[in-house]
């Protein structure tokens, strides 16, 4: 950020410093989330927030200070990336704690997954298909 | 104006680690705790971010990368392996 910036580098300036400060405050929310969320599943909701959004917000910021073309697609990049991995690791962890029975079932309004296992075992399918 | 956005961005970066540490210190689980560990790293890419772009350059930007990747291959490895303790307690 330049100090003595006017005209359309200030707007610029404020745009990214709002994109920053929002972007810290996803972090401050999935923190909070974690701490005051009952269980796992309602953590995981909290704490993709700066995973996605946050991120987001960031590379944009990035982008908008550095005022070159190129570092577009490297950004978008790096983003497209965490939001290829953030869903599958999400998966796995959810997974992997409904099947140790973490979590209130008491909360949920629907367990659909709960026919499909029950199915599964009964068919004695494979252990790593249920 | 960009001592202002450091100095902000600074406080709620080191409030939500600490949020996040203690998650990981009292956890009741093995999975909250690898949650909260992603979460961490995640604050740290986003400070690395505010670095680069307070600062005007793109020096961490593989290392942001590089996070996103060790976040997924950490938390796919633990909840792969911590599976089937059925015996576990509920009150997590």
């Amino acid at each position: 950020m330049s100090p003595d910036a006017t005209g359309v580098d200030a707007v610029i300036d404020a745009v990214t410093a709002v994109f920053l400060v929002v972007g810290a405050l996803m972090s401050l929310g999935a923190a909070i989330g974690l701490l005051r969320f009952p269980d796992l599943m309602s953590r995981m909701h909290a704490a993709t927030k700066p995973q996605v959004l946050g991120l987001f917000l960031m590379l944009a910021a990035i982008g908008l200070q550095m005022r070159t073309w190129w570092v577009w697609p490297v950004l978008v990049v790096a983003w497209i990336f965490q939001l290829l991995t953030a869903p599958v690791s999400a998966h796995m962890v959810g997974r992997s704690a409904y099947r140790t029975k973490h979590g209130h079932r008491e909360m949920l309004t629907k367990d659909e997954l709960e026919a499909v296992v029950q199915r599964a075992a009964a068919g004695q399918e494979p252990e790593s298909e249920r | 104006m960009k001592e202002v956005v450091l100095v902000v961005t600074a406080v709620i970066l080191s409030l939500a680690a600490a949020g996040a540490i203690v998650r990981i210190a009292i956890g009741p689980s093995l999975l909250d705790r690898v949650l909260a560990s992603d979460v961490l790293l995640a604050i740290l890419g986003v400070a690395l971010a505010i670095d680069m772009a307070l600062n005007r350059h793109l020096n961490n930007l593989m290392l942001l990368v590089a996070l996103a990747v060790i976040g997924f291959i950490g938390s796919v490895t633990v909840a792969r392996f911590v599976a089937e303790r059925r015996e576990q307690s509920n009150e997590s």
